[in-house]
């Protein structure tokens, strides 16, 4: 599956010209509000209609402002999950469900509706009314009536926005399930770094109106020149780790990944699951010779690969770890009283308790 | 012992008539019209928008008198009527039924139209995202929600329409019995010497039944409201 999306669209004084493709799995739109997110998922939905461009999934051209093709929102058979729910307050939580059925009888089976009833948790809700429902659970209701529509393509615009910490814990959960079991390819906008972290394989970096970075999410999301573009999130590494064992007396984890060991704080998953380690740059500390009697937790042993030379007072260092490319953030003066250069050989050092449940994501 | 004679009982049963086909002739232009006002955009609206409200400001006079042009057995939708379908209005308390309709549109759309406006658009967006069509989600979700508004509108109009009074006589004049609803018979009593006394009752007739329709209408907006919002 491949969506492409090609998008120049002007609404008042914001203008936006954004071009991106991804694939199967789940994919990020990511950027600060403002930044034009919104209005390109609604470009995909067909609930906008862009200036121009052309938005096509395969072989079938939902939008071609050349070819004069503008398939209508209700045609595209895209599922919508959006931000406040948008459950429609005069009909039951069962019938909300239904509605999409109402127009295709061949959406679905019994079966499909009792699998989505139970995959969500939600079949002690069904008589309700919309207004009966608690945050979390209109979201769940809202998630289940767009996959009952059966969409080509899930989009989803901030779902966790208006939750409070516990839900979107909850409502995170639900998701990743989702993902895992039904293989809907998935669109899904956010401005925060751990949900991202948490669902995405694919990133779109969006700053306004345009399309600053597109690719895997550990790659983008650790690109240290990206911090200022989408002032929400600071050069970094992203590591895929795998939870070794815990030291409950310590209220610590060990995470094993190509490279090494992390010890980091407690984590929300399971001896054997696999995580996502964010390390902000700025926390990576470098050394020469392997320090002995410190404090520090995390000792890695790499080599130098590039020390980039922009102007100010601090500098990016990339380390090679194993098959990882560490970032680290020092001092113009350290680099110079290290001479480091590419090939030296460095120890990087990160404290556990830099490393804590927001840098990890299940 | 009757509360009503037989003339007034005459009298209340035409004015309802008269009133309610009213409402149902003018009922599937008004949700039209307030669909175009509260959902699109388009060349003309707020020519279109003054059009809707003219009745409200014109002398009701003039408006009896376009009517008569219009639907009298000379009038281009008056002979369109009788070679179509035989109906003639003029004269008529089918004729007393247009006239108020015509009269009582700008109150029954601007009811109607509020309560659409209040609609969130947001949410007719999420039906066709779910594969409602513009009926579907007009059908589903714009025409349930706006219930209240569309009841309040009728009954507005159907009251008004008991009191309409200068449209309806210049139109199809005060005949007793087929164009003399409850305003015309209390007019033509006031004028007949010792018609006070039977006037003074039609009034307060008028009176009760106007405010039984308000209250009806209060009575059922709160219950759609309730089964709206659950």
């Amino acid at each position: 599956m491949t969506l492409s999306v090609q998008v120049s669209h002007v609404q008042g004084s914001f203008s936006m010209d954004a071009r991106f493709e991804c694939g199967a799995g789940v994919t990020a739109l990511f950027g600060r509000s403002g930044a034009g997110k919104t209005t390109l998922i609604n470009a995909i939905a067909g609930l906008v209609r862009p200036d121009s461009g052309r938005i096509a999934l395969d072989d079938t051209v939902l939008f071609d402002s050349t070819l004069r093709v503008d398939v209508r929102a209700h045609r595209r058979r895209f599922g919508y999950v959006f931000q406040e729910g948008r459950l429609f307050p005069h009909f039951t939580v069962r019938q909300n469900l239904a509605y999409a059925h109402w127009f295709d009888r061949s959406l679905y089976s019994a079966h499909d509706f009792a699998h989505v009833i139970e995959l969500l948790g939600i079949g002690h809700l069904l008589l309700r009314r919309p207004a009966q429902l608690s945050g979390g659970e209109k979201q769940r209701v809202a998630i289940g009536r767009a996959l009952l529509a059966k969409p080509r393509l899930l989009l989803l615009d901030e779902p966790l926005a208006s939750l409070d910490a516990q839900r979107k814990g909850e409502i995170l959960r639900y998701l990743r399930l989702l993902r895992d079991e039904t293989r809907i390819p998935m669109v899904y906008v956010s401005h925060a770094v751990e949900e991202v972290l948490e669902l995405a394989d694919h990133v779109v970096l969006v700053a306004s109106g345009h399309v600053v970075a597109s690719g895997p999410v550990e790659e983008v999301m650790g690109r240290p020149d990206l911090g200022t573009e989408s002032g929400v999130f600071e050069g970094g590494t992203v590591i895929e780790a795998r939870v070794l064992g815990y030291d409950a007396a310590d209220g610590l984890a060990e995470l094993g990944f190509d490279g090494g060991t992390l010890t980091v704080g407690n984590v929300d998953a399971q001896v054997g699951e696999s995580v996502r380690v964010r390390i902000r740059a700025r926390e990576v500390s470098l050394a020469l010779e392997q320090p002995q009697r410190i404090s520090i937790q995390n000792v890695l042993h790499g080599v130098v690969a590039t020390v980039d030379d922009a102007q100010g007072s601090s500098v990016n260092v990339e380390i090679t770890v194993g098959t990882v490319r560490l970032r680290s953030r020092i001092t113009r003066r350290a680099v110079r009283q290290l001479a480091l250069a590419p090939g030296m050989s460095v120890y990087a050092l990160i404290k556990a308790v830099s490393l804590d449940r927001h840098a990890v994501s299940v | 012992m009757m509360l009503l004679s037989r003339e007034e009982m005459d009298l209340v049963l035409l004015s309802a008539k008269v009133a309610l086909w009213s409402v149902i002739i003018s009922l599937p232009f008004g949700l039209v019209a307030a669909h175009l006002l509260a959902r699109r955009e388009f060349w003309g609206k707020s020519v279109f928008d003054a059009l809707v409200h003219l009745p409200l400001v014109l002398p009701p006079v003039v408006v009896g008198y376009a009517l008569l042009m219009l639907f009298g057995r000379q009038g281009a939708l008056g002979v369109l009527l009788n070679d179509w379908f035989g109906i003639s209005v003029a004269f008529r308390w089918s004729g007393a039924a247009i006239a108020s309709a015509v009269m009582s549109f700008p109150l029954m759309v601007r009811a109607m139209r509020l309560s659409m406006e209040a609609i969130d658009p947001k949410l007719e967006a999420a039906a066709q995202t779910l594969g409602a069509g513009r009926l579907g989600v007009l059908l589903t979700i714009t025409l349930p929600l706006a219930l209240p508004g569309i009841l309040t509108g009728m009954l507005l109009a159907f009251a008004r329409s008991l009191g309409e009074f200068g449209a309806t006589i210049t139109f199809v004049s005060n005949i007793p019995g087929e164009t003399q609803t409850l305003p015309l018979a209390i007019y033509a009593l006031w004028q007949t010497p010792g018609g006070e006394a039977a006037a003074q009752r039609l009034c307060v007739l008028s009176l009760v039944l106007s405010l039984a329709a308000l209250l009806l209408s209060e009575a059922l907006v709160r219950r759609a409201n309730r089964r709206i919002r659950g």
